[in-house]
C-alpha cells in the first residue's frame, strides 16, 4: 500500500477545511494535508452561485464560488500544503492512520500527527422524515437540484412543490423560477420559515410563490415520476388536520427539511457526540474527546454564515498544529457548557482553563424557538458571567456571544446558558 | 391614485413590516419602520426595487458545462428575468478566470455580468 506521512491531516476541502489547512501551515505545521472526495475544492460552496457571502471575513458580497477561490487561492500560495483530490476516506484509527482511497494511487495509508475532521453535513432525505406515499421518480433534496441546476446543467423539473422554508429551500425556489420552472409553493410545518426574511422577500415574493405556513406533505403520488402530493394544515402539535388537504399538481419535489453532521468518522472512533447539534462534543480550541483529533465547521454543528466556518476552521488548524509540534502543554481542567431554559445548542460544549489563556472564548448558540426581547444569559455557580439583550432571537440565526477571558476566572465546574423572559 | 404597500425591511434581523403609501409615483408616507435605514429601504423598494442576478451560462470545452456568473451591480427588479433569459442564450469558451466580463452592458442597462469563478478547459 502506499504510504504517507503528515503533520496535519485534513478531512474534507470544503469552507472548514481550506481555512484549517491555511491557519495549520500559518501556524507551524511542516506538512499539512487536505483530503477532498469531489474533483476540486470548495465543497458545497461551488454549488451555491447566489451571493451575500463573505460579508464578515471579506467584507464584500461574494458568491459562493467566488468565496472558496479566494481560501483555494490561500491553499495554492502554501507550498507545505498537499491536496489529493477524488479521494475518499475509508478509516480513521485512533493512533492517526488513515485508509484513503483513490483512481490513481488505489489504496493509501497515511500517518498523521493531528486530524481535523471538516466533512460538513449532509441534508435530510425522504427517508429520513417519513413521507408517505409512492416512491416515483422526482423527489430531490433541495442541494442535490442545486447541483444538477448550478453545476451539472439539468433541470430536475418543471413544476415543483419545494418541502422546507430554510434557505436552500427558499434559494432553490428562486433558481428554480430563474431556469423557467414554475413553483407551485413552498410548505413549512411550522409556524415560521427558518429562512432569511431577505430570502423570504427575494426567493419568495418577488417571484409571487405562496409559502404555506403550518403546512406538510400527507402523500407523493405517481408512478414512475411525481405527479402530485397532498398537503394538509398542521395544528400546534404539528398532526395534520382532517379535512384541511388539498392537492398540488407537480413532476418535482424537493426537500429543504433540515442537515445532519457527517460524522460517520468521528464516531466510530467513538469520539463523545453531542445529540443535539449531532456532531462532536468540542472544547473552544475545537479539540473533540479524543487528543489530536479535531473538528470545525458544519460537521460540528450546522452554521447560517460561511464566516464563521471559516473563522472555526482557523481555530482547529491552530491548534492542530500545536498538537502535531508538542505545544499544547497542560490541558487544563475542564469546564462544561450546558444550553437550557429556550437554549437549543451552545458551542463549545467544553471549555478548557488552561493558565495562561488570554484569549477570549467565542459561545455559538441557537435558541429552540422564535423570541422577543429576551435576554441571554450565561451563568456558573449561580453567578451571572454575561448577560445580552436580545430584541428578536431566532433559531434560524446564530448567536455568537464573547465570554472574556477574566470572567472564564470566576467560573465553576460549569457553566449554564439560558434564556430570560 | 393612492396606493398602500405592506414591505418587509430585510435590513437588518429584526425584519419590520411597516406601511409605505405612494401617490403618482411618490412615497407620501412610510410608517412603522423602527429605524431610518427601514425607512430608506422602504422607500426604494417601492419606486424603484434592485436586486443583483446570478445565474449560469453554457460552457464548451470547460471542466464543468456551467459557469456561474453574477451582475457586477444591481438590476432594477423588473428586468431579472428578461436578463436571466437573456443569459440563457449565452456560451463562453474555457479556461476563464473569476472576474472575466461574460456578457457586457445587458440589455442595455449599463450593467455587466462577469464570472464568479476560474474554470479550467479541459
Amino acid at each position: 500500500m502506499h504510504e504517507e506521512i503528515f503533520d496535519v491531516v485534513i478531512i474534507g476541502g470544503g469552507p472548514a477545511g481550506l481555512a484549517a489547512a491555511v491557519s495549520a501551515s500559518d501556524n507551524g505545521a511542516a506538512r499539512v494535508l487536505v483530503i477532498e472526495r469531489d474533483r476540486e475544492l470548495g465543497g458545497i460552496l461551488q454549488q451555491c452561485i447566489h451571493n451575500g457571502f463573505g460579508l464578515h471575513r471579506f467584507k464584500e458580497e461574494l458568491t459562493g464560488p467566488g468565496y472558496a477561490l479566494r481560501y483555494i487561492k490561500m491553499v495554492e500560495a502554501r507550498s507545505n500544503i498537499t491536496v489529493m483530490l477524488d479521494t475518499m476516506v475509508l478509516a480513521v484509527a485512533a493512533d492517526k492512520t488513515i485508509v484513503a482511497v483513490n483512481s490513481r494511487d488505489g489504496m493509501i495509508k497515511i500517518t498523521a500527527k493531528a486530524v481535523i475532521f471538516t466533512m460538513g453535513c449532509r441534508e435530510r432525505t425522504r427517508g429520513a422524515i417519513r413521507i408517505p406515499g409512492s416512491r416515483p421518480a422526482g423527489v430531490f433534496t433541495a442541494g442535490a437540484a442545486q447541483r444538477m441546476v448550478n453545476m451539472e446543467g439539468y433541470l430536475p423539473g418543471k413544476k415543483v412543490v419545494i418541502l422546507g422554508s430554510g434557505d436552500i429551500g427558499l434559494i432553490m425556489a428562486r433558481r428554480m423560477s430563474l431556469e423557467g420552472t414554475r413553483v407551485e409553493a413552498v410548505l413549512e410545518i411550522m409556524a415560521y420559515s427558518n429562512g432569511l426574511t431577505r430570502n423570504v422577500v427575494q426567493c419568495l415574493e418577488d417571484y409571487n410563490i405562496p409559502l404555506y405556513l403550518s403546512h406538510t406533505i400527507l402523500a407523493v403520488h405517481g408512478n414512475g415520476r411525481v405527479t402530485g402530493v397532498t398537503c394538509a394544515k398542521v395544528d400546534a402539535a404539528m398532526r395534520p388536520i382532517a379535512g384541511t388537504e388539498f392537492y398540488l399538481e407537480c413532476d418535482c419535489l424537493l426537500l429543504s427539511v433540515g442537515l445532519i453532521p457527517e460524522n460517520e468518522l468521528s464516531r466510530e472512533l467513538g469520539i463523545e457526540m453531542d445529540g443535539r447539534t449531532s456532531g462532536p462534543v468540542v472544547d473552544q480550541l475545537r479539540q473533540t474527546g479524543l487528543p489530536g483529533f479535531f473538528a470545525a465547521g458544519n460537521v460540528v454543528h450546522v452554521h447560517d454564515l460561511v464566516d464563521f466556518v471559516s473563522e472555526e476552521g482557523e481555530i482547529a488548524g491552530k491548534y492542530a498544529a500545536w498538537h502535531a509540534n508538542g505545544k499544547m502543554g497542560d490541558c487544563g481542567c475542564l469546564i462544561t457548557v450546558k444550553a437550557a431554559n429556550g437554549v437549543r445548542t451552545a458551542v463549545p460544549q467544553v471549555i478548557r482553563a488552561v493558565s495562561g489563556n488570554t484569549e477570549p472564548v467565542r459561545l455559538y448558540m441557537r435558541v429552540e424557538k422564535p423570541e422577543k426581547n429576551v435576554t441571554l444569559a450565561i451563568l456558573s455557580d449561580g453567578q451571572v458571567l454575561l448577560e445580552r439583550k436580545l430584541r428578536v432571537a431566532k433559531p434560524g440565526e446564530m448567536i455568537v456571544v464573547d465570554l472574556p477571558v477574566e470572567n472564564i476566572k470566576k467560573i465553576g465546574d460549569d457553566i449554564t446558558v439560558v434564556l430570560k423572559h | 391614485m393612492e396606493e398602500e404597500r405592506r414591505v418587509s425591511c430585510i435590513v437588518c434581523p429584526l425584519s419590520c413590516v411597516g406601511d409605505v403609501t405612494i401617490a403618482d409615483g411618490k412615497v407620501k408616507t412610510v410608517a412603522e419602520f423602527g429605524c431610518p435605514r427601514g425607512e430608506a429601504y422602504a422607500r426604494e423598494e417601492v419606486i424603484a426595487p434592485k436586486r443583483m442576478l446570478t445565474t449560469t451560462v453554457r460552457v464548451s470545452g470547460g471542466q464543468l458545462p456551467l459557469l456561474p456568473v453574477i451582475s457586477r451591480q444591481l438590476l432594477p427588479k423588473d428586468k431579472i428575468i428578461s436578463c436571466a433569459r437573456c443569459l440563457a442564450n449565452v456560451t463562453v469558451s474555457a479556461p476563464i478566470k473569476e472576474g472575466d466580463v461574460i456578457l457586457s452592458d445587458i440589455l442595455k442597462l449599463g450593467v455587466d455580468i462577469v464570472a464568479s469563478r476560474d474554470l479550467d478547459a479541459i
